[in-house]
């Protein structure tokens, strides 16, 4: 009932919505992290994703298990996120939750994603026309 | 005794290559670990956080660390 991925080939939105459907579930909610054109001002060309695959795959599955165990009506989780090169529009995540009721299916979903921005080892590079910035990195 | 550390992101941008041999007392801490690499790279000290982690865990300040131990820096995430 949680699959969590990680992947370096592009993220198929439908097969990820696919995997959460199931009989129990009357809502299904997602969230799709995409890639934005600006950041800070700067007209951004491509983003890198690097992740520590290990820990990023553990740290998302704990994350999806503390939703679980917040939201114990979810019925089934789903979280991918891609790493490497991205482009302006390329998916980056999806997180996708079903629950019976909608009202869980919105919290669960925006926990999962605030937490995993928080926690999990995942970093973004962004580049320019003129240099490139680690997101976050400094003060 | 003799640690293997893991280095991603601007971490292993600062430091130069993707991990570091770093000979250290036994029964080092996270955060004594930290202050050695700070004194070592200290533009790492720049960075608005850099964690221990250990075995794929954050490591607490004080969590002893041990050789045979997956370490890595964690400097700040950006996923999402």
């Amino acid at each position: 009932m949680i699959h969590i991925d990680l992947t370096d080939q592009p993220i198929g939105v439908a097969d990820a919505l696919r995997s959460v459907e199931t009989d129990g579930a009357g809502a299904i909610n997602t969230f799709i992290g995409t890639v934005r054109n600006r950041s800070t001002g700067r007209a951004v060309v491509r983003l890198e994703y690097e992740a520590y695959d290990s820990m990023a795959l553990h740290q998302l599955r704990k994350v999806a298990e503390q939703a679980v165990a917040q939201w114990p009506m979810l019925q089934k989780v789903t979280v991918i996120h891609r790493k490497g090169t991205l482009h302006i529009g390329d998916v980056a995540v999806v997180v996708a939750v079903s629950t019976p009721h909608r009202a869980e299916s919105f919290a669960a979903c925006q926990y999962i994603i605030d937490t995993l921005k928080q926690v999990v080892t995942i970093w973004k590079k962004e580049f320019y026309e003129d240099g490139d910035v680690w997101v976050a990195a400094h003060p | 005794m003799r640690l293997n550390i893991a280095l991603f992101g601007v971490a292993r941008e600062i430091v130069g290559q993707p991990s570091l041999e770093i000979e250290t007392a036994a029964g080092q801490s996270a955060q004594g670990l930290l202050s050695e690499l700070h004194a070592r790279y200290p533009a790492l000290a720049t960075l608005s956080s850099l964690a221990v982690a250990v075995n794929n865990e954050y490591a607490a300040d004080d969590a002893p660390l041990h050789e045979r131990d997956e370490i890595a820096l964690i400097p700040p995430v950006s996923g999402g």
